[in-house]
């Protein structure tokens, strides 16, 4: 379905949460009140010169903003084509994008008089986030991750638990990110005075999708302004890879509405599409409700969440943002996706050609890239979001290898 | 503001849920209203259990509908969720169950509680019209506030299927009315701000918040969440116009399994005594004013 070309990309969403027929608010009553806060909170700071200005100097001072883009050039000649750019967000404090939102939304809980946070996470990169920008603020904090992912991703858990937040390892479901969510949620529920839940990605109920790519969009932001000091002119393709979908639009939102630049976005496709053991929601859901907003799911016939499959715990959701749903119905950006065994190969060939070992998240974008790349002439300017560094993955990668560490 | 009835329905409802309010009015009682899980564990156990339920004093029954990420539900109701999936548990299949009780049994209420998505993907006209044909009176669905009435409320309304709202201690004055506005059959009452199957309201919070409600709607009102016990079940009853129980009744099931996780031969009689013992503290509770 293609929906009409609206005059602009960047509008949405409007009053109710919607990017067209996705987003919105499908929450239980106990949680409305509150939400409606958020939102109201949300769009005061947004409105206070204040607090963009303290957010500013965080991020500049703290996170490390703004990130380098870098001209990979042994991958541009490995390649043969494209000229390619990193957008090195793997350099923020704590190692990924995911800091971008965290101190967004602590400096929010904060104006709201909140004492303890709560956030889910998959790969542990928002957790590890959540938990460094609580211990800067001193604020109480506990992490819902399934305890698939707690195995996986040791090394961000120690780092969470040396932060003193408090991990709790959710076995319900699949025990995996969705869950992590879920019981993340049944917490705010029952903590609805004290408590400011982080969500990690631009899903969730409104204000949340818009909330947090609002805050990730610096990266998009930083990419025009280095680019047009680098070459004088815009990018001609982005690409991300896509869990929820933050680093994806924080790289995107800014040049929406630039008609000439090709965007993509690049799903897990785990053992392969057909395998049906993907988290590609796009090329392989449909719309459904889950997590508070309406958009593209894996699901059965019956409506219940199928689990999801990837080698990245980080791209290990079912779902997607809403605003990601919508912009794939309008045909703005296109989704294409990446299978385990190819991420693999694209990390260790970053490692060995760039000196940058990537996050399994960003490998996949990767992939995607040196795919395309050959095919594309010189002066054709790339920009790939390099979203997280990889240590946190070294124990996976080498599993998957079959290497002993 | 509310009519008696509720929010207006543009097709003729079933009118058993307003037929059991009055006649409870009439008598001066409250409604006891279990809760079980389509299916859980077996459609048989269930078929067997919701057809012993008004005998053993059921006034209405909320009849779960499975879904993957029940985020309102603790342990005990998002395990019947899961032993009812693992039987193969769908919509379709739990509206064929209401209609082979209706078969036996035309008067009490069923209404079906759940969460969005699986009535989203059934496709909410055609839902409606087997639901309604199955003998479904009625529809909650926890995550469909009054900003997304446009989703199921408003059709349901129009098909002339109840939609009862949730309202909760973070439901305040100023947001009520809007929670009340399409409600209709009844409203319920979350007791706590929290989960189901955890921690309990005192009588007076629960007395206070049903007071509340009142002066707001003409509607009948029932109070679920952390009602475990038959005096609680009274003490409840002696304050509002009905009584949930489900997270009780459902570890009551998971705890009468075999080690294959079937039913075992004492199962449906036990959990109909211990329904049975909610009636009757429900029913004998004085009726006190909550105004
Ligand atoms: C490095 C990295 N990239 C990407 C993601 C996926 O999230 P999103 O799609 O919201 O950027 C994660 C999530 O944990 C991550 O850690």
């Amino acid at each position: 379905m293609t929906i009409e070309r609206p005059n602009s990309y960047r509008s949405g969403p409007d009053g109710k949460g919607h990017f067209g027929i996705f987003g919105g608010r499908y929450v239980a009553e106990t949680l409305m009140p509150l939400i409606l806060e958020v939102e109201k909170a949300y769009e005061a700071a947004k409105a206070d010169p204040a607090y963009q200005a303290e957010l500013d100097d965080y991020l500049k001072h703290y996170v490390g903003r703004p990130s380098p883009l870098y001209h990979a050039s042994r991958l541009t000649e490995h390649c043969g084509g494209a000229k390619i750019y990193f957008k090195r967000d793997e350099l923020n404090h704590t190692g990924a994008h995911k800091i971008n939102n965290c101190m967004g939304q602590i400096l929010l809980a904060r104006r709201m008089g909140k004492k303890r946070i709560i956030a889910e996470t998959g790969a542990g990169q928002h957790g590890v986030a959540t938990a460094t920008v609580c211990a800067l603020f001193g604020l109480e904090c506990v992490v819902y991750m399934g305890a698939t992912d707690i195995e996986r991703q040791a090394p961000n858990v120690f780092r969470m638990k040396l932060l003193g937040a408090e991990v709790r390892p959710v076995t319900s479901g699949t025990a995996t990110l969705k869950d992590a969510m879920n019981d993340a949620l049944r917490d705010w529920v029952a903590n609805v005075d004290s408590t400011y839940y982080l969500i990690g990605t631009v899903a969730g109920p409104h204000p949340y999708p818009a909330m947090v790519r609002d805050f990730q969009r610096v990266i998009g932001v930083e990419v025009r302004e280095q680019m047009m000091a680098a070459e004088g002119r815009l990018p001609d393709t982005l690409v991300a890879c896509i869990g929820g979908g933050s680093n994806a639009i924080g790289l995107f939102h800014d040049f929406l509405d630039e008609p000439d630049i090709d965007i993509i976005g690049v799903e897990a496709a785990g053992h392969g599409l057909e395998s049906g053991e993907h988290a590609a929601s796009l090329t392989g859901g449909r719309p459904g409700v889950l997590h508070g907003n309406r958009t593209y799911l894996l699901q059965d016939g019956d409506g219940q969440i199928q689990d999801a499959h990837s080698i990245s715990a980080g791209l290990d959701y079912p779902g997607i943002g809403p605003e990601h749903s919508w912009l794939h119905e309008s045909g703005r950006v296109n989704y294409v996706s990446v299978t385990d065994s190819e991420a693999l190969e694209a990390f260790q060939l970053c490692s060995r050609l760039e000196g940058i070992i990537p996050a399994l998240e960003p490998a996949h974008a990767l992939s995607h890239v040196a795919k395309i790349a050959p095919d594309l002439p010189a002066d054709h300017l790339l920009v790939m979001n390099m979203c997280g560094r990889g240590d946190k993955d070294v124990f996976t990668v080498a599993a998957a290898l079959g290497e002993e560490l | 503001m509310s009519a008696p009835t509720g929010a207006p329905t543009h097709a003729a409802t079933s009118g058993r849920i307003e037929a059991r309010f009055a006649a409870l009015a009439a008598e001066g009682r409250a409604a006891f209203i279990p809760f079980i899980m389509a299916a859980d564990p077996t459609v048989a156990a269930t078929r067997d259990i919701l057809k012993g339920l008004p005998a053993a004093g059921a006034d209405i029954i909320e009849l779960g509908v499975i879904f993957s990420d029940p985020m309102a539900d603790g342990p005990a109701i998002q395990a019947a969720g899961l032993r009812a999936k693992a039987g193969g548990a769908t919509l379709r299949q739990t509206l064929e169950i209401v209609r082979e009780f209706r078969t036996g049994d035309d008067t009490t209420p069923i209404i079906l509680m759940g969460y969005y998505n699986p009535f989203y993907i059934y496709g909410v006209e055609a839902f409606l019209a087997d639901a309604k044909e199955a003998g479904v009176d009625g529809l909650i669905i926890v995550d469909l506030p009054p900003e997304e009435d446009s989703e199921l409320c408003l059709p349901a309304l129009d098909a002339g299927m109840h939609f009862v709202r949730l309202a909760t201690p973070t439901t305040d004055d100023q947001r009520l009315p809007a929670v009340l506005e399409h409600t209709s059959g009844f409203i319920y009452y979350v007791s706590i701000a929290g989960i189901t199957g955890t921690a309990s309201a005192t009588q007076d919070a629960i007395q206070a918040a049903v007071t509340r409600l009142k002066s707001h709607t003409d509607l009948p009102v029932a109070v679920g969440f952390g009602i475990r016990t038959p005096e609680q079940a009274a003490a409840v009853a002696q304050v509002a116009d009905a009584a949930v129980v489900g997270s009780a009744i459902v570890q009551l099931i998971a705890d009468n399994l075999d080690e294959n996780g079937q039913p075992t031969a004492g199962l449906v009689d036990t959990v109909l005594d211990f329904a049975r013992a909610l009636a009757d503290g429900v029913h004998g509770a004085r009726r006190r004013a909550a105004e």
